[in-house]
């Protein structure tokens, strides 16, 4: 299962500007359309600010709600000198070559941020755009939840109908504050040829929280990330989720990482894979610095084909006493019971797998509010219907 | 309704079933009482068409239709239902959506809430199907979602194991309703407490492989209760009237 290596030089690195859009009526209807199946709402309905980036453009960025900035990362880093405290500071620049790529050159990406105290009503949504062929995109995202405050970001990341063949870089550094909270949910619609490597850190201080879901459904050429949450003060949390769906030429190497490093923190992983031709690595890994912190990790895997592979990798790394830390992978077919129970109350064997595929697919352990919660279901069934 | 004639049935190559005959009449709700172990529930799943119950002599007939190569969901759709006694766990199908898929594939009109809350299980409609459920909890998902399935004949495997006292009344009215004046109903128990809160008409014993015995279930469960189903044996193929003489 070697993984599929980006090759930086084989993608164009530079395309046209696109222009600034106040009103985002005037994005044209076919882009619209590949961003709604990513969570994002053009009318911006129940929602409290938006940032778009087509290629390397910022074509929108506006917040909605007093105390809540969204921002092109480029006007941020101008605007707050301090924010060099924050760039580079959780994310190592050297980790690989492609934080060295996004560190020479980087194009964009956004910031958002609450102020103290403030309590985001809406989720916030960003559109990260391929809309020209071949491109590599290169972002560095910056997210900040200052003491007190709530976040609530959705990140849909897609292509141009067009588009067959990309590459995206996404650099993102969280930064949660005490008693703070940031639940931020990315989906990953990208395109058959498609290369993607985000790199992303969290750090998370006294009493705050991180919840991160994933979800990656629609066939990409390779993925490889293993985001990294590091709970930096007590009583801290974090949890990751993730649902992912492999098709035939596919590579996901997803990870989740959760270093416990003061007392009484807690962490969550789990992660729901299923393969109907393509390879999933799927790791997690929870180490345990502290007394009395807690962790548990839970991987499903489903091989819906033959030619499909699933490797689980769960790892467990306690250091001192009083760590609570446990870890269950079951990597299998759909149970033939399950099937035939279905199948009692008049599904065809076909429908009652395909229920099943969609249950195990469980939306409802990203804990969503109900206003992205249906987009994600109808992107399941939608997945599961094109599979089929 | 049903009619089953000379069924033999094995299950991974072992003979379970020897020459099984049986009639269930439209409208009659049947008792079937057996040891465990007897074959009782091999039978009802061969009838619903599971395929490691495999048939290898005898009919199975429905509604006048020989229905031994027919699916699960075929027999489903002509209107066969289960209530399985050990239903599995399906993670991430909620109850609700499995009661909707129901009375869809059935061509029916149901009312889930009004339903669910005659059968207390207003607060499990959005759990994962069985996951956690008690006994007593999946016997009641299992007549809810075969209220909302509404089949023509119900097979129903032990519906009061595992079900508390209070419950059992409240079961035993569902499938007294269920199995309202066009519908049959297969019931199985090796306790015959249901007995109690069923309005059934017929019983039968099975033993030794085949049904040794038919009748009025309350007689065949009292002799059961006074000679064990030793007796049911010993007296086997004997007519009922013969079996009530001799009390």
């Amino acid at each position: 299962m070697a993984n599929k290596e980006l090759w930086i030089k084989d993608f164009d690195r530079d395309t046209q500007e696109h222009p600034y859009q106040k009103n985002l009526s005037k994005i044209s209807p076919v882009d619209k359309k590949s961003m709604i199946e990513t969570g994002v709402d053009v009318s911006e309905k129940g929602r409290a600010g938006t940032f778009i980036q087509l290629d390397h453009s910022v074509v929108h960025a506006a917040s909605l709600q007093k105390g809540l900035e969204v921002m092109n990362i480029s006007d941020a880093l101008k605007k707050y000198d301090w924010l060099k405290d924050y760039w580079w500071k959780a994310v190592a620049k050297d980790s690989d070559e492609y934080t060295i790529l996004a560190d020479k050159e980087s194009r964009n990406g956004y910031f958002i941020r609450a102020l103290p105290g403030v309590k985001a009503g809406y989720p916030i949504q960003s559109c990260l755009f391929l809309k020209k062929e071949n491109l590599l995109q290169n972002v560095h995202n910056l997210i900040i939840a200052e003491e007190g405050s709530q976040l609530n970001i959705i990140t849909g990341c897609t292509t141009a109908s067009y588009v067959k063949k990309g590459a995206h870089i996404g650099i993102s550094e969280f930064y949660i504050k005490k008693n703070a909270t940031i639940k931020f949910t990315m989906i990953h619609n990208w395109a058959e040829e498609v290369m993607v490597r985000p790199r992303s850190k969290a750090i998370v201080e006294e009493g705050g929280m991180f919840l991160s879901n994933y979800v990656c459904l629609k066939p990409v050429n390779s993925i490889q990330m293993y985001p990294t949450a590091t709970l930096v003060g007590e009583g801290a949390t974090a949890r990751f989720n993730s649902i992912l769906y492999a098709h035939s030429g596919s590579h996901l190497d997803i990870g989740s990482r959760v270093i416990l490093s003061k007392p009484n923190t807690k962490a969550e992983i789990i992660a729901r894979a299923v393969t109907n031709g393509g390879t999933i690595i799927t790791r997690g890994h929870l180490k345990g610095e502290a007394p009395s912190v807690k962790a548990h990790l839970e991987c499903r895997g489903l091989i819906l084909s033959p030619e499909g592979s699933i490797l689980a990798i769960p790892e467990l790394e306690g250091k001192g006493k009083d760590l609570e830390m446990s870890h269950e992978a079951a990597v299998g077919k759909i149970a033939k019971e399950e099937i035939e129970y279905l199948m009692t109350r008049g599904l065809s064997s076909e429908e009652a797998q395909a229920v099943i595929v969609r249950g195990f697919m469980d939306t409802a352990i990203l804990g969503l509010p109900p206003e992205l919660q249906k987009g994600i279901d109808d992107l399941v069934k939608s997945c599961q219907e094109e599979a089929l | 309704m049903l009619s089953i004639e000379n069924l033999h049935i094995e299950v991974s190559g072992k003979k379970i079933l020897d020459g099984v005959n049986l009639k269930i009449e439209k409208g009659v709700t049947s008792i079937m009482f057996g040891q465990n172990g007897s074959g009782k529930t091999s039978l009802v799943m061969a009838i619903m068409g599971f395929p490691e119950y495999k048939i290898t002599k005898g009919k199975i007939i429905f509604k006048g239709k020989v229905i031994n190569d027919l699916s699960i969901d075929e027999r489903a759709r002509l209107g066969i239902g289960i209530l399985l006694q050990r239903p599995p766990t399906v993670r991430g199908v909620k109850m609700r959506q499995m009661i909707a898929l129901a009375s869809k594939a059935s061509n029916k009109k149901f009312d889930v809430e009004k339903m669910a809350s005659k059968l207390n299980m207003k607060e499990f409609l959005d759990r994962d199907l069985n996951l956690g459920f008690s006994g007593g909890e999946m016997k009641r998902s299992e007549l809810l979602q075969l209220a909302a399935q509404s089949p023509d004949l119900l097979l129903l495997d032990e519906p009061e194991s595992g079900v508390d006292l209070e419950n059992i009344a409240l079961i035993g009215d569902v499938i007294n309703k269920l199995s309202g004046k066009d519908k049959s109903a297969l019931i199985i128990t090796h306790t015959g407490h249901i007995l109690d809160y069923v309005n059934a008409s017929r019983g039968c014993v099975l033993e030794n492989k085949k049904v040794q015995c038919v009748g009025d279930p309350h007689d065949i469960l009292n002799r059961i209760r006074k000679y064990g189903y030793k007796g049911c044996i010993s007296c086997h193929r004997k007519e009922p009237e013969k079996i009530k003489a001799k009390n």
